[in-house]
């Protein structure tokens, strides 16, 4: 028993070193999984708080690009507003009225990382739930995965747990979009169906199968296409329609039915 | 006595804050991302016990880990690099003697050695960092890549850190 001491205490140095880096490793590894994730992560009003004393004197830089920025949303729905009054047929109305907007300010982003969260200043008292989509004012943004009392943590478009299916405009098929790192302003759309091809162009929107977002909400548009030379599922590249690096305000979709829906799709799955 | 735990305690505020208010919001060429926080690490006496360097390695890196919402992340990564520290300071620096609570810097060890010091230490740091967070070889050369880039730009802000609030060859 002395000697293991002895033997403990001489290789005290690597042991700790184990000890820690085991631990920090565990932590990280609960992190990485996307259902771990929401119940292990660092949400919390002081890091809320802590980063918007910060930002309300960052804010002041960058006014300027935010009032163009309100003022063309400003601009696009009003014009859906004059559109609404055309149709004013009931078969017409909008068919996505559970989704319900949150607006919400960004306290801090990244762009340059291989996994980006987004903190906001909406939180539980807001009725901010894990699993809840973020858009802006251009197109989608993140899934929101952690939540405190007054801020929420969104898992932004830019990280590796990020798969969201969306849909071709112009032929309504199912593809999914996923970020592969580098440019913060291209992702990647994956499993093309190989009967048709993509152009240089075709909008890509939400497709509304996941229930965290309402379908039709723009994400991007294809920049080019790789072609797949075998029997493969094709890629191709898009722009993101959101600027992620200018993110400022931001909307956090809730859907009123989700568990509604979500249950129906539970209960005929278990049959 | 005191005064090196003040000083210490002052420098892990001041670069934790540097770090995530200034360096995480910082995007150059969309790629850049430097880590400059470790350099309290770098600076801790030479002769500090192994224990309390894994220590507070563990603590720098969970600070960081906590405002950036990345648990464990840069814990692991600078705990690798204070368990490194030690032999890194023996193989390549062996004949400079230090004294008792005596910092590695330029004063000390001449500009280029300790040039070589923070290069190999972030190298070591980053590595550990952009790989965890990838997680998948698979992005391989892009990883590289950023490693390289961030690491450069890292130790080129430690240096001028350095140079600005350090202490001159006498």
């Amino acid at each position: 028993m002395r000697n293991l001491f002895s033997l403990l205490w001489k290789y005290q140095f690597f042991i700790i070193f184990l000890i820690l880096e085991t631990f920090s490793l565990i932590l990280l590894f609960n992190n990485y999984s996307y259902h771990r994730s929401l119940y292990f992560n660092t949400a919390s009003d002081f890091t809320g708080k802590f980063y918007s004393v910060y930002g309300n004197i960052e804010n002041y830089f960058s006014l300027k690009n935010e009032n163009r920025q309100l003022l063309e949303e400003n601009a696009l729905l009003k014009n859906k507003l004059s559109l609404a009054r055309v149709y004013t047929d009931s078969l017409l109305s909008d068919t996505n009225s559970s989704y319900y907007y949150i607006p919400a300010h960004v306290i801090s982003n990244s762009v340059n990382k291989r996994n980006n969260l987004i903190l906001i200043d909406k939180g539980r008292v807001d009725s901010v739930k894990t699993e809840m989509g973020v858009v802006s004012s251009t197109g989608i943004a993140g899934i929101v995965i952690g939540v405190s009392d007054h801020y929420a943590v969104v898992m932004s478009m830019l990280h590796r747990n990020s798969r969201i299916s969306g849909r071709v405009m112009k032929n309504g098929q199912l593809v999914n979009i996923i970020w592969k790192g580098r440019d913060y302003t291209q992702g990647e759309v994956t499993d093309i169906p190989t009967h048709f091809t993509l152009s240089k162009g075709d909008t890509i929107i939400t497709s509304g199968n996941s229930l965290i977002f309402p379908p039709g909400i723009l994400i991007g548009t294809i920049e080019s296409n790789q072609q797949s030379n075998n029997q493969e599922l094709g890629h191709a590249t898009l722009n993101f329609s959101t600027d992620f690096n200018r993110l400022e305000y931001v909307y956090i979709i809730k859907n009123r039915e989700k568990e509604e829906q979500e249950k129906l799709l539970k209960e005929t799955g278990d049959e | 006595m005191n005064n090196i735990y003040l000083k210490n305690i002052i420098r892990f505020i001041l670069l934790v804050l540097l770090q995530v208010l200034v360096l995480n919001n910082m995007n150059l060429m969309g790629y850049m991302n430097p880590y400059v926080y470790i350099l309290f690490i770098l600076l801790l006496p030479a002769d500090i016990s192994g224990v309390l360097l894994l220590l507070l390695a563990f603590l720098t890196g969970i600070t960081i880990d906590f405002f950036g919402n990345t648990l464990g992340l840069n814990a692991a990564a600078t705990v690798l690099m204070a368990f490194t520290r030690p032999k890194v300071l023996n193989l390549f620096f062996k004949n400079i003697e230090f004294g008792q609570n005596e910092e590695p810097g330029i004063a000390k060890m001449g500009f280029g050695k300790f040039l070589r010091y923070v290069f190999i230490l972030v190298l070591i740091h980053h590595t550990a960092l952009f790989f965890l967070e990838v997680f998948s070889f698979q992005e391989f050369r892009d990883t590289v890549y950023r490693i390289i880039i961030s690491s450069v730009f890292s130790t080129f802000i430690i240096m001028i850190l350095v140079l600005l609030f350090g202490k001159r060859k006498q």
